[in-house]
């Protein structure tokens, strides 16, 4: 998973180009106070409820009442219940929960496949429950690209002219239609396969036609539901790193939903946690894993591999002395490697990660007489970014010269060696499992 | 239990028959429009057609069917069929019962589809026509004969009124099921895009359902010819015509030969509406 890493990096401090008008709105929401911030997407205390009367359901939500109870006394049947959250600009949020925890419902209501019964949904301030028949098409049109689960492609048109629908109902001249078509169909990588048709792709193929049908129109909004669900694991996988690098290019708001944990665990920036209609909890892979919420979301969380999730930056340690590659020579950094009690030092140059130099190369250079550090450098060294997953740094720890975590600029920001790796996984599981 | 006998008899028959009356005194305009545009439509078909010498329109025919359904045995049928018509002296009665099938399929289509249309959109539309349809499809076909002669008088016109009624049916409820019938996700797809309801029903649903409705015209076109042979018996002419009087003279050879035809009419014409239904189907998992 070699993009992994920066893809999750890039919602939280890049931001797309040309897209910095979201507006500022204060939210309350009931779960708690929220300030003045710029979210692209803010969701108060949205309610749906299937059946006749559905205020009804609302009301004694409001009272009280749970789902089974309130599906008992009145026949209604409770979709999501007083949901609130907010999606950042250029972020993965995934939405994840069981089946009939209405995170499907949820994502509907967003572009308002399924009317919500109530509560209010902002985008960029404008509260999209509020939008007329016209406005909301035009909404659909320019704002929201949606994929889903079972691809939906239509059946009687080719790959092309399944692409081009959503440009074919914004009555885009036929010439501009299939350019920009072609454009989608390449960024998924099914150039060549314009004329087939869907019954001819496989399932991983239909997937990306349907990627491509949503990305053809550019919008600022992807809508993912549960859209890699139904494929085989291995091309699932191939699938969402294809996502995570179409990400790193693009920069959408993308809200996935998925009943798959390491997938959202893979995915997220953000993760939701859904049960019965309403948010259990919310918060970063790490944070869900580390610190559940309630029972459901330990047991939910119970099976997952901790080391996908516990990152290079909660697992090093301070780097202590550095030795400067500039104005240290071999004497002053075997003194600084003995102050700290190491057998190697890495060594900076203008605030960036050079290379590391051995004691034992130290010494021999020393009795050679050497005024720098040029010749003993070892500049092969391991480096990864604060973000990388544990699993990834056990192959690089094998041979026992330490891995140094630089940040993007390339300074050195830690340091982990084999023991502190298997310390903070031992860490890991236990508070996983004594919240169970 | 004396009180039961004392309840006037309710007087269904008597509103019929007073709207019916009323419809032909009042509406008589509209029934004579409709009475002339048919019966000359009627009349231009089957010149048209009698205009060639019964073997080429055989040809014709025959050629007509291997484009259509591109299948040698539905051409060798048309030929083989059409022939045997033709030698059994049956070729005009023929054309005149082709003719008004064709124009009464024609009428019910240009009804029915945008009722079908209607009923799949429309919860509310979809309650009441149905209810509608069940009793067009129970009454005894017979019964449309009836009201057919007051309002249009004996004669083609009449009978293809009572075939419409008879045949239409069918085009209504697979319209509406094939509409229904396109999956939800799909529907979800084109609306998540933006489209509006029409372009959501061209792009997306009538195509969808288009082998549903291609057997939907298929079955109006078999009861349009079972109901156009029994409207013969209010003077609509044709291969009906000889099987009526084949029984008022009791001459079973007559009967079976007219029958035979009939027959022989109806499986060309299914098997050629099937493959055209079929091929719609085709293109589909191609």
């Amino acid at each position: 998973m070699p993009y992994g890493a920066p893809a999750k990096a890039s919602g939280s401090w890049e931001t797309a180009p040309g897209r910095c008008g979201v507006a500022a709105y204060a939210v309350t929401s009931t779960n708690r106070e929220r300030q003045t911030v710029d979210h692209k997407i803010v969701v108060q205390n949205l309610y749906k409820i299937f059946g006749n009367h559905p205020r009804k359901g609302v009301k004694l939500l409001k009272q009280g009442y749970t789902k089974d109870q309130i599906l008992e006394k009145t026949g209604l049947g409770v979709g999501i219940a007083d949901v609130s959250f907010h999606v950042d600009e250029g972020e993965i949020l995934v939405i994840m929960g069981l089946s009939g925890s209405g995170k499907s419902t949820l994502v509907r209501c967003l572009n308002r496949l399924i009317e919500p019964t109530d509560g209010k949904i902002l985008l960029e301030g404008t509260d999209v429950t509020s939008l007329n028949r016209e406005e909301l098409r035009q909404l659909r049109q320019k704002r929201f690209g949606m994929v889903f689960q079972h691809f939906a492609l239509f059946p009687r048109r080719s790959v092309i002219r399944n692409v081009e629908y959503g440009l074919e109902v914004q009555k885009v001249p036929a010439a501009e239609r299939s350019e920009r078509a072609m454009i989608a169909l390449e960024q998924v990588g099914l150039k060549g396969w314009e004329d087939s048709y869907p019954a001819q792709l496989s399932g991983g193929m239909q997937q990306r036609v349907g990627l491509a049908r949503a990305l053809a129109l550019d919008p600022d909004i992807m809508l993912m539901d549960e859209a890699f669900s139904a494929l085989d694991p291995l091309i699932r996988r191939d699938m969402q790193d294809e996502l995570i690098k179409l990400q790193e290019k693009m920069h959408k708001t993308i809200i996935f939903i998925s009943h798959d944990l390491d997938e959202a665990l893979k995915l997220g920036d953000r993760i939701i946690l859904m049960k019965d209609g309403h948010i259990v909890q919310e918060g970063t892979a790490e944070a869900i894993l580390t610190s559940p919420a309630d029972e459901y979301v330990a047991k939910f969380v119970q099976d997952v591999d901790i080391s996908k999730v516990v990152t290079a930056d909660t697992i090093m340690k301070n780097p202590g002395e550095v030795a400067s590659f500039a104005h240290d020579g071999p004497k002053a950094a075997l003194w600084k490697m003995r102050q700290a009690g190491l057998s190697s030092i890495y060594v900076q140059h203008k605030n960036r990660l050079v290379g590391l130099v051995r004691a034992e190369d130290a010494s021999a250079a020393l009795k050679a007489g050497d005024k720098d550090l040029r010749n003993i450098l070892v500049t092969d060294i391991h480096r990864v970014s604060p973000d990388t997953p544990a699993y990834e740094l056990f192959p690089l720890l094998v041979e026992s010269s330490p891995v140094a975590v630089v940040d993007s600029e390339d300074h050195l920001m830690g340091v982990i060696i084999k023991g502190s790796l298997l310390a903070a996984l031992a860490e890991g599981v236990q508070t996983n499992g004594m919240a169970e | 239990m004396e009180w039961l006998n004392n309840i006037p008899r309710i007087p269904i028959g008597d509103a019929i028959d007073y709207a019916i009356t009323l419809f032909s005194d009042n509406f008589s305009f509209l029934t004579k429009a409709f009475s002339d545009v048919v019966e000359s439509g009627i009349a231009i078909l089957i010149q048209g057609l009698m205009f060639f010498p019964p073997l080429v329109l055989i040809l014709i025919f025959t050629a007509l069917a291997w484009f259509l359904s591109r299948k040698r045995g539905v051409m060798l049928l048309t030929l083989i069929g059409l022939f045997l018509i033709w030698n059994m002296n049956l070729w005009d009665p023929m054309l005149s019962t082709l003719a008004l099938v064709l124009v009464s399929t024609v009428i019910a289509m240009i009804i029915g589809l945008p009722l079908g249309i209607f009923a799949a959109l429309s919860q509310r539309a979809y309650r009441m026509i149905m209810p509608i349809l069940d009793v067009m499809q129970t009454m005894p076909a017979f019964v449309y004969l009836i009201p057919a002669i007051p309002l249009f008088g004996l004669g083609p016109v009449g009978a293809i009124f009572s075939t419409v009624i008879f045949s239409m049916p069918p085009a209504i409820r697979l319209t509406c099921l094939g509409i229904r019938q396109v999956p939800i996700e799909l529907v979800e797809a084109a609306d998540s895009f933006g489209s509006t309801r029409r372009q959501k029903l061209i792009k997306l649903q009538l195509p969808m359902a288009t082998p549903t409705i291609m057997a939907g015209i298929n079955q109006t076109i078999m009861l349009a010819l079972s109901m156009v042979v029994i409207a013969a018996m209010i003077g609509a002419k044709g291969l009906g015509g000889e099987v009526w009087k084949a029984i008022q003279r009791l001459e079973p050879s007559r009967g079976f030969e007219a029958g035979i035809a009939i027959v022989i009419v109806a499986m060309i014409l299914d098997r050629i509406m099937q493959r055209v239904g079929g091929k719609q189907t085709g293109a589909t998992s191609q």
